[in-house]
Order: C-alpha cells, then structure tokens, then sequence
C-alpha cells in the first residue's frame, strides 16, 4: 500500500511538471466519461418513467377488453362489440387460480354538478376490487363495498381535480353532487396520482359502483343492455402474469361458447409485457447512446498512450537512473502505470461531475426526464480506471523493459 | 567467503550491430580486494566503460565469469541485478544524474525506495548520508538550486545510501573544476579510510587516477598497465594547503 502511495506521489508530481498537457490529456477522458455518463443517465431516465408508469397502473394488471365483431367479413376494431359481462368478471375471479382481484368496468364522460359548480370528467362504474387492483387509496372518507354495488346505492368518490373543480376549498364528504340529475353521496376522496405518462391527469375522475353507473348514469343506447361490461380489469399473481392470461382466455372461450375455429370475441392483454416492451426499446436506445459515447472514451485512451509514449521517451534517462539504483521491471512499470491511471482516473472524477451537469441540463433545457445512477458512476469510475490501466500499459511496458545502460546514456 | 570484491576471470564481452560483431572486451582477469580504490583509465573505445557496466551490474559478460562479492553476476535475471545493484553498488555520474523538481533528500532517498527498507527510516537515513558529504543544511533544495559540487555531493550520499560494499565513480569530476574534483575526490578517500568502502572510478585524467592505491590502464579490449600506486595524492593535505576561497560560488541560474 505504501508503495502504491509512493509511485501515486511520484506520479503527481510527474503530471504537474506538464501541467497544460496533462490537463489536454485529461480532456479526452473528461469527455468521454462525461458523455457516456449523461447518455447512461437519459437512458435510465426513459427507462424510469417506464417504471413509473407501470407502479401507476398497478402492478400485475391485466385487462380484458371485448373483441372486433365479425359481421360477414367486415371486421371492426376491439371494443365495438359488448361480449363482456359482469359474470365473466366474477367467473375470473372464482375461477382461474392465479387471478387475484377481478372487476368490471364501465365508463362515461359526464357533467358533474354540486350548487353553482358544474366540471365534465370521467365516471367509472366498477366494483370495490378496482381501488386495489389500480392502488388507488382512499384520502378522506370511506370506500364503496360490495353491499352499495347489489343495492345500486348512489355514492361516489372524487379525485383530486373533481373535488377542486367543484368544491372550492369546501369539504365533499357527505356532499351531494348530481350527474344527469341523478344525486349522489360522496362518501370519499382519492388520494392524488398526479399526470401519467402521457400527460393525462388521473385525479380527473368519479368512481362509483358499477350497478349505480349502468343503471342511473350511463342509460340508453347499446349500453342498455344491464349485463355488459366495457371491460375487465385484473390483478394476476405475482410472477403469474402469463399463466392467467391462459386461464382467463380458455375459461372465457368456454364461456362465451366459441368453437376451436372460432377467434376470440374478446381480447387479453398485459399492460405489464406491454409497458416490458416499450422499456426494452429505451433500453436499447440506452445502449446504443452509451456505446456511442463510450467510442469517445477510447479516443481519450488513446490520447493517454499517446502522452504516457512521449513521457517514456523524454524521461528515458530518468528511468536509467531509477533502473541503476534498484529500480526493478515491476517498479518502473506501475509507476508509470500508476501515472496513467492517475491521469484517467483524475479526468474519470471531472467527467463524472460534468457528466451530472450535463444531465441535469438536458433535463433542465430539453425536459427530457434523465436519471443519474450511483452503479453508472462507479461503473465510470472504474471503467475510466481500466482505460488507464489498458492504454497506459503499452508505454509502462516500453519504460520497464529499457536497457538500464542505454537508458542512462540517452540524452 | 571469498576475499576478493570483485573477481573476473576471462571476460569477454561482445556486441552484435547487424553483422557486425564488437569485441569491447576480450579475455580479462582481474581481482580488486575489499577496500580498493582503483581507478581505470584508458581511451574511449578502450573497453572501459563496458567493464564499468559490467562491474556495475547493468551488463553482463558475453563469456567468462564475474563475481561480485562471491555472487556469479552472470547467472543472473534482469531483476536479480537490479536488486543487486541496490544493495551492493553506488552509482556516481559524470552529470549526477539527480532527478529535477526533487529535493536534495529525496534524491538521496531513491534507492530505498526500491529496498525492502522500512520506510520510517528513510528520513533518517537520508540526512545521516547528506551530513557525511556535508551537505545537511541543503537537504530540501532543488538540483537546480546547488552548485556542480554541491549536485555530486549529492550524488554521493545517494550512492552511499543502501550501505554498498562498492562505489562506481564514472567521470565523476568530469564537470567539475579543480577544486572542486579535489573535494570530490577527498570525500571518495574518506570513504574508503573510513568506511572500508571499495572504490572504482573511471577517468581520463592522470591527475584524478593519482587519489586512488591502484592504477589500471585499458587499451583495445586488454588491460596494458595494472599498477599500485606508491604514493597516493591525498586530498585533504591539499585542500588544507591552499590558499581559502570565497564561499562556493551559487550556481548560476
């Protein structure tokens, strides 16, 4: 250890001597490791808001939504057709093993009224299982239960931009609001989730018991029908995503009666895999910037040889004179070595910083999201590390092996 | 074990260039016991330097054996020489060789660094050798900042650091003034009344080669002349006889 102290004294004291061409040297490595660190960090911040958007769904989700109907030949998109219903709902539910919470949903956009106010957002019918199944917690006031769903009880819950909208600093709870001058009890308030990733705005929404919903707010049309649903929406075991996903598909075949050449007149679909999906493509977008900037970096190694050779040369005596007091091959060689890390470890820190710097600016100017990861910056740490060690080896080498004779004869 | 420092026997030394094959040194013996101040002398090309090589341990015979305090020199692996040269030999150059931008102790230093010495005492050490050469109250100034003596005093206690059992002088007043090459030459002396240090230094100058007990002369790869001197020059006797200048002069920046 004291050696290393030693050779990294020796090896600063060697780089002061050129202060102007230790710090060009150092450039490059500044660069590199600065551009491969606010690459790194805009690729983890897509990534990041990926995962965002998945923890704001809920975890395990799946949905379930009515297939294309196929009326001689023409096909139209998913979701025209009403195959759903409130029993496929509790069929999944009951029936399929790794299913653990199932609701129906249905939903409206609607005018909300209460006193002078009135607001237009988006009523969900569904029942109590979908707080769960999407974590949406309760802030003020109680949840709905499975009771207020089989006595069509006329209560809601508001979020956060419906209660603003309505209730200027008033308190809702045991309000009465109207929609379709129906009246309804808000018996609670929704903790707020903020914007997803798309920018829309989650607070902006009533929940309310499907059976209310259906019956005294989203009457007439196709929708008439009492037993169909707009979609299902499920929370699969953990780790058992794939396995529902089947279960759910052959117990709603069965159900819906569909022959083996018969398709599907529904459609299952992961917003997790889906949410995977789209997270490999930023990753890979990560990569590639990484690997770009990364280029960068070997340049600057390269800078380092290119330095540490000129170095050997124009301290060849010095190295003769180390070589005639004592000095062995594996002395010579790590402090040389011992300088080039020094130099690229040295531009590794001031990339780091200007890496981070840079990162926030882009966020900052750009509004990109970026995120700055401890394991990137030791990974730059060490990577620059290696650099040094891989580029200055060459020149260490060529130092360590001088004929000591020639060496001290070198003018 | 063996009564000689230094023994060689039938040493050749050849250097290929291409096709071109050098004999720098063809078929020598020679025996310098311990406590031997020799000096070699002869023209360039005599062989000299390559036998200063040799000796020194940065070079090894192309045939023929070298024993340096009993040890077969030419037995040995790149590494095994440099550790020998550490603990056994003191290398003092023509252009002292100090590293620039290092203080006077840590050039005395070097060596240690590259013994398994503990480093404690390096400090200590380091000033006991620049107070032998008289040069204590300098010990953290730059090369740049002695003079041409003062830098080879320097050198000296940096040879003299690792307690050798020889001390390789190269030219070693070759950049100095008389008076100085006296002083320089007096330090050599008292090291070697004083500390039984063996002594070796290579000149061209008659002059210098009359300090030490033995005079050995080289000629196209042979020893010519191997003589004891009769009546040394001694160096303290003459500097004490001249007439006192000023201070050392400070070098000129």
């Amino acid at each position: 250890m004291n050696k290393v102290f030693q050779s990294m004294r020796i090896a600063f004291r060697a780089l002061r001597v050129n202060k102007l061409r230790s710090a060009l040297t150092m450039l490059g490595i500044i660069i590199g490791v600065g551009a491969v660190i606010a690459m790194v960090s805009v690729g983890s911040g897509a990534t990041d808001r990926i995962h965002q958007q998945i923890a704001s769904i809920g975890s395990n989700v799946i949905i379930i939504q009515p297939g294309s109907q196929n009326t001689g030949g023409v096909k139209s998109g998913n979701g025209n057709s009403q195959t759903l219903t409130e029993e496929d709902a509790r069929a999944i539910s009951d029936e399929c093993p790794d299913v653990v919470y199932s609701t129906p949903i249905q939903q409206n956009q609607q005018q909300v009224v209460y006193g002078s106010n009135n607001w237009g957002t988006r009523i969900y019918g569904v029942s109590p299982d979908y707080m769960t199944i999407r974590d949406i917690r309760i802030e003020e006031g109680e949840p709905f239960t499975t009771d207020d769903v089989k006595s069509t009880n006329k209560v809601a819950l508001l979020g956060k931009t419906v209660v603003d909208n309505l209730f200027a600093g008033e308190d809702p709870i045991g309000k009465t609001i109207r929609v379709r001058k129906v009246p309804f009890t808000v018996i609670g308030t929704l903790v707020p989730k903020g914007q997803n990733s798309s920018g829309q705005d989650q607070d902006d929404m009533i929940i309310m018991p499907i059976s209310t919903a259906k019956k005294k707010v989203m009457g007439g049309g196709r929708q008439n029908n009492w037993a169909q649903v707009g979609q299902i929406m499920v929370q699969a075991r953990d780790g058992r995503n794939a396995n529902a996903m089947d279960e759910i598909e052959a117990l709603l075949r069965q159900r819906h009666r569909l022959q083996a050449t018969e398709d599907n007149d529904f459609q299952v679909r992961s917003l997790e895999e889906m949410a995977a999906a789209q997270e490999q493509a930023t990753q890979i977008m990560g990569l590639l910037l990484a690997s770009i900037a990364s280029v960068s970096l070997i340049v600057g190694g390269i800078g380092i040889m290119n330095i540490m050779l000129v170095s050997v040369t124009e301290r060849t005596k010095e190295i003769g004179l180390r070589q005639a007091v004592g000095a062995k091959t594996k002395d010579i060689l790590s402090q040389f070595l011992v300088e080039a890390v020094t130099l690229s470890l040295l531009g590794g820190c001031l990339g780091i910083a200007m890496g981070v710097l840079a990162s926030w600016g882009i966020s900052y100017f750009a509004g990109w999201n970026t995120l700055v990861s401890l394991p990137s910056i030791l990974a730059a740490f060490f990577f620059s590390a290696l650099v040094g060690v891989f580029f200055g080896f060459y020149p260490a080498r060529k130092a360590a092996f001088l004929d000591p004779i020639e060496a001290l004869r070198y003018e | 074990m063996d009564s000689a420092l230094i023994r060689i026997e039938h040493l050749h030394k050849t250097y290929h260039m291409g096709d071109n094959h050098v004999h720098a040194l063809r078929g020598i013996s020679l025996e310098i016991p311990r406590g031997s101040f020799v000096s070699i002398m002869g023209a360039s090309g005599s062989g000299k330097s390559t036998l200063m090589n040799i000796i020194g341990c940065l070079d090894k015979p192309s045939s023929g054996k070298y024993y340096l305090d009993g040890v077969d020199v030419g037995a040995l692996e790149r590494d095994e020489l440099a550790d020998i040269r550490n603990r056994k030999v003191g290398f003092v150059f023509q252009q002292f060789n100090l590293l620039a931008r290092t203080s006077a102790l840590e050039n005395v230093e070097l060596p240690l660094l590259y013994s398994d010495n503990d480093k404690s005492k390096f400090k200590e050490r380091a000033m006991k050798a620049l107070t032998s050469v008289g040069l204590a109250e300098r010990y953290d100034h730059h090369p740049s900042q002695l003079s041409g003596g003062q830098q080879q005093r320097v050198a000296i206690a940096r040879s003299l650091i690792n307690d050798p059992q020889l001390i390789l002088a190269d030219e070693p007043t070759g950049a100095l003034d008389s008076r100085t090459s006296i002083e320089i030459m007096g330090i050599f002396q008292r090291l070697n009344r004083e500390k039984g240090i063996s002594i070796v230094v290579v000149t061209h100058e008659p002059d210098i080669a009359h300090y030490s007990d033995r005079i050995i002369q080289f000629k196209d790869g042979h020893i010519m002349i191997d003589e004891t001197v009769p009546s040394p020059r001694n160096a303290e006797r003459e500097l004490a006889e001249m007439p006192d200048l000023e201070e050392e002069k400070e070098p000129v920046a």
